[in-house]
């Protein structure tokens, strides 16, 4: 009797799984927002970073390399913005299981990708391709920190507990290395890139609440409502300061 | 009895209504424990910890800010010493330790003492409700498991094993080639919160936070010291990139680059008489032989503005002469040769760090490093010696000033030595045309220099007559520039002594042994004087 019950018991949660598995795959078809993140006024200049302590790391830039805390792309749009949905997602929204491991790549003494979204759970690949030592730290307030060394080729698997906007990642070995994840409970972000574009797809219907957060220019919210299949845009703009 | 209870109930409610119950039952207890100790802790705490870690466990007590590193803030449960992995919580048991031990090479001290077993007990529990990671239950720190340290810990092949895995984990990033926390990277590493923090200096390992011995160090390789730039290095066992053996090695070799036990701190440095000529350059051989002294080093608190993280804990002293003339040489730590343009946003940082009661926060330079060793201008007497901070208007000290830039203590200076009086710690008078000569050099995190001088001098009315046979009161006194310290700003040292050791003469060695043999003469006389009369007294009594 009991046996027949934790099958049934088994059962169910099977049939859970693949309705969320469901869900998430209906949600690839829900609705989308979409927009450009624009910039106005002077481009700041980004100190140029002396790398000649590490020939390996100077060898991959062929030009020399400055930091990368205002990236303005040709078309004067701001790279590097984190668009995510902060509010607004049904109640009894259940996210879909973690989606397939995020690679994180120290090439040249550089993270790429420098902004990036993962959900709780969702394993972050840290990959040294320099070949040289490289410590990552990451610092939060509601994950745990961690820092962890990699003297070589290597790549090493970590995951966060708790959503949190933004986690910072360093190498202290070269202080200009910095990276920003944005841990979320659901899969609905976006990093405007070098067009200044972002689209953030399979929205169930709702009111979102969208954020844009930028790590020199703080954060900006919209609200934007989708229905159905539609795409909505939601533009932003950050100023000089 | 609450469990009867419940178990009564469930017969009548629902089964999810018992479930809460249940839930509810289970968690109580433990909130209410907890509410009764941090009542006790929170006490205790205020009273002996909030002056520094804050009301608000922030670590931004009022003492906070003469402090660097600065105390912990307890709100974010990031720990540096621990047994746990990185990232985890401490265990109860890391956190006793801390507050029973305290951290040496910060201004937490030992409680143990202090505070009874009970108080120390509530406070940890205390400490712990400054965050919510510790409420978590999901939060379960264990302390890493790992194997006992391999055996031929100091032998040369454990060395040279330890010494390659410096080498290849990049240790000489940040703790620099010799250990001594020059590395490429040290000037830019940084805390959580932005605060500056030095690379330890491995040769002091009496100043590690964590513990001196190889089993501390091998913990501190394994969990890293979270909030801070140092890695753990657990994951490259994991990985198969070495072996938990050779960072056993790793550990060991960081052991063998710090003295066998700490410094002891000695009152007189000797500088023995030598026949062969003196060694003036910082590097010759003779250096090697020569009797090493310890002079610790404070931060200058008492004369604005004041400073109370100076970058060197101390100098050695060694010192030799040869009837005519001495050498005395002085070695020290420091992480930076000053003036360098790469140090000078930590210099920024440091200032910014730690309170100062200027009235205009200091703008960071290039200042350089400078030494100086102080003399009374005469030999007292009595007890009585000048002011040992740099004398008085009225009785002013005779200093020899050692600058990393030439021309830096006074514009027409050649020498990067001078001779002079200091009349009080702002003033000093430059005597021009003195013979002293000093050499210095730089190498991997050390400053060496050798200041050499007549022991003889004419002018007697400026300067110190070195005299053989007599304690000489010295002081020391140190700038790091690069730490953002110039005039008052400095680390200094109480009077010591100085002794020019004479050759111990012949007659020395003769005396005594014509001495006991006289004094065995005598008493073999008396014994027999005494045992004379004796005999004759018997012999008379017997008549």
């Amino acid at each position: 009797m009991r046996k027949l019950g934790m099958a049934a018991a088994a059962l169910a949660g099977l049939v859970a799984v693949g309705v969320a598995g469901r869900a998430g795959d209906a949600a690839q078809v829900g609705g989308t927002i979409t927009g450009k993140v624009k910039f106005t006024g002077t481009k700041p200049v980004m100190r140029r970073i002396d790398m000649s302590e590490e020939a390996a790391c100077k060898a991959k830039h062929p030009t020399a390399p400055t930091a990368e805390t205002v990236v303005v792309n040709a078309n004067g749009t701001l790279a590097n913005v984190f668009v995510y949905v902060k509010a607004g997602l049904p109640a009894g929204y259940r996210a879909p299981a973690a989606p397939p491991p995020v690679v994180l790549d120290q090439d040249g003494c550089r993270y790429h990708p420098h902004v990036f979204g993962l959900m709780v759970g969702q394993t972050l690949q840290i990959k040294n391709s320099d070949g040289i030592l490289h410590n990552i730290k990451a610092k939060g307030t509601k994950n745990r920190p961690f820092n962890i060394s990699q003297p070589t080729n290597m790549t090493t698997p970590r995951t966060f507990s708790a959503p949190e906007v933004m986690v910072t990642l360093e190498c202290n070995v070269h202080g200009w290395m910095n990276a920003y994840v944005g841990v979320l409970p659901h899969p609905f972000s976006a990093v405007s890139g070098a067009d200044g574009s972002f689209t953030i797809r399979g929205l169930p219907p709702g009111t979102y609440t969208i954020e844009a957060w930028h790590e020199r220019y703080g954060a900006q919210t919209a609200t934007v409502t989708v229905a159905g299949t539609e795409t909505k845009t939601a533009d932003f703009t950050f100023a000089a300061k | 009895m609450g469990m009867t209870k419940a178990d009564r109930r469930m017969d009548g409610w629902a089964d999810g209504a018992a479930l809460l119950a249940l839930l509810l039952l289970s968690a109580y207890p433990p909130i209410r424990l907890s509410a009764q100790d941090t009542t006790a802790g929170r006490a205790v705490y205020e009273k002996w910890c909030a002056g520094c870690h804050g009301e608000t466990g922030a670590g931004d007590g009022p003492a906070a800010g003469t402090m660097l590193p600065r105390p912990r803030d307890f709100t974010g449960a990031i720990y540096q010493i621990r047994t746990t992995a990185s990232g985890q919580l401490p265990t109860d048991d890391d956190l006793r330790l801390a507050i029973d031990r305290g951290l040496p090479g910060t201004a937490m001290p030992g409680w143990k003492d202090q505070l009874s077993e009970r108080d120390r007990r509530d406070v940890l529990a205390y400490l712990k409700t400054f965050s919510a990671f510790f409420a978590d239950t999901t939060q379960r720190p264990e302390p890493l498991v790992f194997g006992k340290e391999p055996g031929g810990g100091t032998s040369v092949d454990a060395l040279r094993i330890g010494r390659q895995f410096y080498d290849s984990i990049g240790c000489r990033k940040c703790h620099g080639d010799r250990g001594r926390g020059d590395g490429p990277s040290a000037p830019t590493l940084k805390d959580d919160a932005g605060f500056p923090v030095f690379a330890a200096n491995l040769t002091e390992n009496w100043r590690f936070n964590g513990g001196s011995e190889v089993a501390d160090i091998y913990r501190r390789l394994r969990s890293g010291l979270d909030g801070t730039p140092m890695p753990s290095f657990s994951d490259l066992i994991d990985q198969q990139f070495l072996t938990e053996a050779e960072l056993w090695r790793l550990a060991q070799y960081v052991r063998s680059l710090s003295p066998a036990r700490p410094p002891e701190v000695r009152d007189v440095i000797h500088a023995r008489q030598v026949a062969a000529r003196l060694p003036t350059s910082p590097d010759d051989s003779v250096w090697g032989r020569v009797e090493r002294y310890w002079v610790p080093l404070v931060g200058q608190v008492m004369r604005k503005s004041r400073w109370f993280t100076p970058a060197a804990s101390g100098v050695w002293v060694q010192a030799v002469h040869d009837g005519q003339q001495l050498a005395l040489r002085v070695s020290w730590d420091d992480r930076s040769q000053s003036p360098d343009s790469a140090w000078l946003e930590f210099t920024d940082r440091v200032l910014e760090t730690v309170a100062r009661d200027d009235s205009t926060p200091p703008a960071p330079t290039p200042w350089p490093d400078q030494l100086a060793v102080q003399f009374p201008l005469a030999i007292p007497e009595g007890f009585e010696r000048p002011f040992f901070l740099m004398g008085a208007a009225t009785r002013p000290v005779y200093q020899w000033r050692w600058t990393s830039t030439p021309g830096g203590v006074r514009e027409d200076s050649l020498s990067a030595a001078v001779a002079g009086l200091a009349r009080g710690i702002d003033r000093f008078d430059p005597l021009p045309g003195t013979p002293l000569s000093a050499q210095a050099v730089y190498d991997q995190g050390e400053w060496r220099v050798v200041f050499s001088r007549s022991l003889a001098t004419a002018d007697t009315a400026n300067q110190l007559h070195l005299r053989t046979g007599r304690a000489i009161p010295v002081a020391f006194f140190a700038w790091d520039g690069s730490n953002g310290e110039t005039g008052t700003r400095m680390a200094v040292s109480t009077w010591y002594f100085l002794a020019l050791d004479t050759p111990v003469r012949a007659q020395v060695f003769v005396s005594p042994i014509l001495a006991a043999a006289l004094a065995l003469g005598l008493g073999l006389t008396l014994v027999r004087r005494a045992q004379r009369p004796r005999s004759q007294i018997r012999r008379r009594s017997d008549a």
